[in-house]
């Protein structure tokens, strides 16, 4: 069963700030859906190996040629903070 | 209003080539459309006025030189606010994007402008997509235009609501675990999913990046599939985007269907489905008999596990695909973080909705040590065993069908308190993409309240011409397509 500490843990993960409020919702919220996701378990999967795309890729390769379809200044034009050019952020401590 | 804005981007066409009304002149009449209704539907985020007429003015100068038109030049459409169109705000309908202007163009909006589609304005959405009534939106919630009071479905809920009511009559969306075909059912109109790899998802906000795959709204099915076809394409730039050539899928609608097989859903089917939606489904099957099918009953032994696959697969990429939002390069920032860390935790709280942080919070606890075997790993074997089961079905049948969903639109705010109960209502649509299947959905009548019902259509990977084909065929055996939400 998921616990409020789960909860303060995978919200440190996730880089999210929650409050008391938001970590008892999530905790039954996250706890209900979990319980409903078990029913996978009624099905014996030890010999199917997992699927993680639909369609056959191989490995799509290309040419290494640089290109700039999009100016600097339209990028960093949504930046919250930019100096000199570069992105801004505060200090790490 | 003018009264072509109610015809399908066929006849549009037609009146446009025919010179019985410029381009310019239908894209302001949309617009008129849209100051008239916007209060009471809020469909848009945004209008792209002068991208519009611009594009308009092209068509007009084309048809004065006498050139050929190219597929839907001079149609309004929508563009769901999770695609980038230079110049305009694409915010996916969350506070962490409200002022992010597009550097650069998703690809399938270079391929509307190629073809001189004008792009009206950006459609509201559930917040990046997550959700099945547009109430997820951080903005304006959107009305469905048969019943003020009802959700238009989601995530595309502003796309399929313009093009319900006339405020364009095309649209795009976007579709990870029915959220095209869901609202097309909503409202009343036609929705499709394409094969997975068939649209480039270069320049779409990526939610589940496995399962996502841009598609058209439209009023008809031919439309529809005109529109999948000015769309569809590789593109170097998303190299999922399947490299294979782009059919007309129009040629596809008249085949004849007799002797096909048709597959009827078991497990949606009865329990569960309000007896309104099982009528139009007996009408469905019935109208397949007279058009000379074999109807077969098919069983998916797993399609109950769908919705929780889905729910650890799609919340696990999202967890890493919304990792990009941290306040550094674009969108929102905290004032006045004290530190890195701060910068990232509170811009994140501040900036993402409730059923985004949600979704985060369950993908990265289903990634996380000691619970991802149990959870992501167990999500893709049963990803495996769905994807079989569909393979073995489409052995001995053409298409399958079910309804898009087992009830109508609810009531705005009947669901939106209760997270599980909001998933459940995608138990038809969501095992189509867990298999990268192109699926329809088409009306296929009204309920005793007079909402739409949706008929939905599967077909084998990249069978849409057969898609479109048995959708064609249903629509114009019935007259449902022409009734309009009278607003």
């Amino acid at each position: 069963m998921i616990t409020v500490k789960d909860v303060e843990h995978v919200a440190k993960l996730a880089r999210l700030e929650l409050t008391e409020e938001e970590k008892e919702l999530y905790t039954k919220q996250l706890g209900d859906v979990l319980k409903y996701v078990d029913q996978m378990n009624e099905v014996d999967t030890s010999n199917v190996k997992p699927m993680t795309q639909v369609i056959d890729f191989s490995n799509v390769m290309r040419e290494d040629v640089p290109n700039q379809e999009i100016s600097k200044e339209a990028l960093m034009a949504n930046a919250p903070e930019e100096e000199n050019g570069f992105f801004k952020v505060p200090k790490i401590n | 209003m003018n009264e072509l804005l109610r015809k399908t981007a066929a006849e549009q066409s037609k009146a446009l080539k025919n010179k019985e009304i410029s381009a310019v002149e239908l894209t302001n009449a949309a617009f008129e459309r849209i100051d008239s209704l916007e209060d009471k539907i809020g469909a848009f985020n945004s209008l792209t006025k002068e991208t519009a007429l611009q594009t308009a003015k092209k068509v007009d100068e084309m048809i004065a030189s006498g050139e050929d038109l190219p597929l839907l030049a001079g149609i309004p459409l929508v563009l769901k606010d999770n695609m980038n169109l230079v110049g305009s705000k694409t915010t996916a309908s969350s506070k962490i994007l409200e002022n992010f202007v597009s550097p650069f163009n998703a690809t399938v909006t270079e391929k509307l402008l190629n073809n001189l589609v004008p792009i009206v304005g950006k459609a509201n959405l559930d917040e990046f997509a997550m959700g099945s009534s547009n109430e997820n939106s951080a903005f304006n919630k959107v009305h469905n235009p048969w019943n003020l009071n009802k959700v238009p479905g989601g995530s595309s809920g502003g796309s399929a609501a313009s093009v319900s009511s006339c405020e364009a009559t095309l649209a795009l969306g976007s579709d990870t675990g029915g959220s095209i075909r869901l609202p097309a059912s909503f409202c009343g109109i036609v929705g499709m999913k394409p094969t997975y790899g068939r649209v480039s998802r270069y320049g779409l906000i990526a939610f589940a990046s496995s399962l996502d795959q841009i598609g058209p709204f439209a009023r008809s099915v031919e439309d529809a599939a005109n529109l999948l076809e000015v769309i569809s394409g590789h593109d170097p730039k998303d190299s999922t985007s399947l490299n294979l050539p782009v059919e007309h899928y129009s040629e596809f609608l008249n085949n004849d269907i007799r002797g096909k097989k048709v597959g009827v859903i078991k497990e949606l089917l009865g329990e569960g489905i309000t007896p309104d939606v099982q009528k139009a489904m007996d009408n469905a099957i019935e109208t397949y008999k007279k058009l000379g099918c074999e109807i077969k009953e098919i069983s998916l032994k797993n399609l109950k596990y769908s919705i929780g696959i889905y729910y650890i697969l799609a919340t696990a990429e999202c967890s890493s695909n919304l990792a990009r939002f941290d306040g550094v390069r674009y969108g929102y920032r905290t004032p006045n973080p004290q530190n890195l860390m701060e910068m990232y935790t509170k811009t994140r709280a501040e900036g993402f909705g409730p059923e985004v942080k949600r979704r985060i919070m369950l993908g990265t606890y289903a990634l996380s040590a000691g619970y991802y075997d149990a959870y992501y790993k167990k999500a893709q074997q049963m990803r495996a065993l769905v994807t079989q089961e569909f393979n073995e079905a489409f052995k001995e049948v053409d298409v399958l069908i079910s309804p898009t969903c087992p009830n109508t639109a609810f009531d705005l705010g009947a669901k939106s308190s209760d997270p599980l109960a909001m998933y459940l209502t995608d138990i038809a649509t969501i095992s189509c993409n867990l298999a990268g299947l192109p699926g329809i959905s088409v009306p296929a009548g009204f309920d005793s309240d007079g909402m739409p019902i949706g008929l939905q259509i599967l077909a084998p990977q990249l069978q849409e011409g057969r898609l479109f084909n048995f959708a064609y065929q249903f629509e114009q055996a019935n007259d449902f397509y022409t009734k309009l939400a009278n607003i």
